[in-house]
């Protein structure tokens, strides 16, 4: 047990005593979480509108202030004429263009019927998709809001609500794809370029030389990786609740255990990694080419799998990732327990198992 | 004293696929002697000594280490011998004690010894001032003298060197080599592998290895006098050129 305390003491000089090590555990993953939290966010706020009023009447007025006042738009320039569309759109200053055509509230009073023509700058189309059916929300809400006054025979009422994250807030798929990428990152890579180091220095030899088993080995090369990325995993889930006011409505100890389970998978791919790669910089592009890439595209934390072409899906469905996003999902924002991710969970611990055998057989093999 | 064996190795074989590394490999080696084990690059000596240290099974032969058998044995054997390589293999990273302590520590050392030998290590290197100076400000000379104190911490029966003197000048050398008389003195065996032929003649006996073969194994002397050389460069060069 000495021995083994002794290669862990050791571990843990090299760590602190390196900043580029410190700086991947603890720098990275803040910056990470709040990068991806305030910065790449798909939540619409203050997008900028113009409005274009031939009616200039109560109701059109009305819907206006309705619009603008929803805080997520906002009225940057009030139109007089429809060649200034096209203008404005190439000056960039607007996204989206609101019509109403003359005499728009008297038509819908005597007709009930009026058009509203929204125009959307399409050169973002995830974003003008995203524009136009905000924008038709509150149009709707208003149309249903007078409705609600006269009486109108037959109508179907549409309400949709949003489950779990009734505020589209992006951050809530942000969190769980980060920690995944985070764990991902300094678990596997941090380990993978542990070991290897070992090798380059030619201390891998007297390691193996010494009555240490291989073993022994690569579990002091791993505890306080473990311990480290366990560290991380908390903080990014501390940063979630506290600055972007993410709920824990699960089991948090639950949670806490996936996490852990999760991170010892990463640390099995590194192991397995450091098994091929015979230099630092191998086992680093090995890591970065093979885990993090997958592990933000494939993963469904960036790019939904279901729109995916079939064999990526397929690809995807392979990816540790996706499974520990879904049970942190599942955790956090759902508040399921252990009853609902006993799936995800299985196949986490047989993907460990598996690269665990993996790479004690090509352990072995490098050793004759 | 003198014939006390403490590695045997009879018709050791390894075989990488076809290729032989080790062709029926036949030598003793003598509790406190210093074993020169020479050889071209390519000769086989790293993997014989590989074989010797329990890091590879050998294809065939009877093989004894230290009394153990490397087959069955390897953890035992591991315990009682040291190694250390070309590279000195000390961690950069950490002080001078740091090192010592890490190893006595891996070899099950306990807390008293550690603390008693470092210092004791330290006094006769000569490095008590640098004790928490890191590993990468020592010159060349010292890490390769405190690599070797540090293999020999665990007091071994026999010390594995594979080339400990590549890159070092020859006064370095010269006081490397002191060390490892010293050690021998103190009953420890010592097994090396060298380039260099006037370091050979440091040796008790020598084996020069050809091709996977043993051609020859004698003291550096009496090999002079069997090839007809004045010194072991030209045993050398008639062994690898027959």
């Amino acid at each position: 047990m000495n021995r083994f305390k002794s290669f862990v003491i050791k571990e843990f000089y090299h760590i602190f005593r390196d900043r580029r090590s410190l700086i991947v555990l603890f720098g990275i993953p803040i910056a990470q979480v709040l990068l991806f939290g305030f910065v790449i966010t798909n939540d619409i706020r203050n997008a900028k509108i113009a409005v274009l009023d031939y009616s200039k009447d109560d109701i059109s007025r009305e819907i206006t202030n309705k619009i603008v006042s929803s805080q997520y738009f906002s009225l940057a320039e009030t139109l007089n004429n429809d060649k200034d569309i096209e203008g404005i759109f190439k000056k960039g200053r607007v996204k989206m263009v609101l019509v109403f055509e003359n005499n728009f509230a008297h038509d819908l009073e005597n007709t009930g019927k009026a058009n509203i023509q929204i125009i959307a700058d399409a050169t973002d189309p995830n974003l003008a998709n995203l524009l136009v059916s905000y924008l038709s929300a509150i149009i709707m809400n208003y149309t249903l809001d007078m409705n609600r006054l006269a009486v109108v025979p037959m109508q179907i009422n549409m309400e949709s609500r949003m489950f779990y994250n009734p505020e589209l807030k992006s951050v809530y798929m942000f969190v769980p794809g980060v920690m995944a990428m985070i764990l991902m990152l300094i678990s596997a890579f941090m380990t993978s370029i542990t070991i290897t180091r070992e090798k380059e220095s030619g201390t891998m030899e007297i390691l193996l030389v010494s009555p240490l088993r291989p073993s022994q080995i690569i579990i002091g090369k791993v505890v306080p990786y473990v311990l480290l990325s366990f560290s991380s995993a908390v903080m990014i889930i501390l940063l979630g609740i506290f600055v972007f006011g993410m709920p824990v409505e699960g089991n948090f100890i639950l949670l806490l255990a996936e996490s852990l389970l999760f991170i010892i998978l990463a640390l099995s791919l590194g192991i397995l990694i450091s098994t091929i790669a015979n230099s630092q910089q191998t086992a680093m592009l090995m890591s970065m080419v093979a885990l993090m890439l997958p592990t933000i595209l494939l993963s469904g934390f960036v790019f939904p799998i279901e729109n995916m072409p079939f064999i990526l899906q397929l690809l995807a469905h392979i990816m540790p990732p996706k499974y520990f996003i879904i049970i942190v999902k599942n955790i956090m924002l759902k508040g399921t327990g252990f009853s609902y991710v006993w799936k995800e969970t299985l196949v986490l611990i047989f993907m460990t198992f598996f690269f665990i055998m993996l790479s004690i057989k090509k352990f072995k093999v490098r050793l004759e | 004293m003198e014939n006390q064996v403490v590695i045997t190795s009879k018709n050791m074989i390894k075989k990488f696929g076809d290729f032989v590394a080790n062709d029926h490999l036949n030598f003793e080696v003598y509790k406190g002697e210093i074993f020169g084990f020479l050889g071209a690059n390519g000769a086989g000596k790293t993997t014989a000594m590989k074989i010797l240290c329990g890091l590879l099974t050998p294809t065939s032969g009877e093989i004894f280490v230290g009394g153990f058998n490397v087959y069955t044995e390897t953890e035992k054997i591991k315990r009682s011998i040291g190694y250390m390589s070309q590279k000195f293999s000390l961690y950069e990273d950490l002080t001078v004690f740091e090192n010592i302590r890490f190893y006595s520590g891996i070899y099950g050392l306990s807390d008293a010894d550690i603390k008693m030998k470092s210092n004791n290590l330290m006094d006769k290197l000569g490095l008590s001032a640098q004790r928490n100076s890191l590993i990468s400000s020592l010159p060349l000379g010292w890490k390769q003298k405190l690599a070797f104190s540090i293999a020999i911490i665990h007091d071994p029966q026999i010390v594995f060197l594979d080339e400990p003197t590549g890159g070092v000048d020859p006064i370095t050398r010269r006081q490397f080599w002191d060390l490892i008389y010293d050690a021998a003195h103190n009953g420890i065996t010592v097994f090396v592998t060298t380039h260099y032929m006037d370091e050979a003649e440091y040796c008790d006996r020598i084996s020069i290895m050809v091709d996977g073969r043993i051609e020859a194994l004698d003291t550096p002397f009496n090999l002079m006098k069997t090839y007809n050389s004045e010194n072991m460069d030209g045993v050398f060069l008639k062994l690898a050129r027959a």
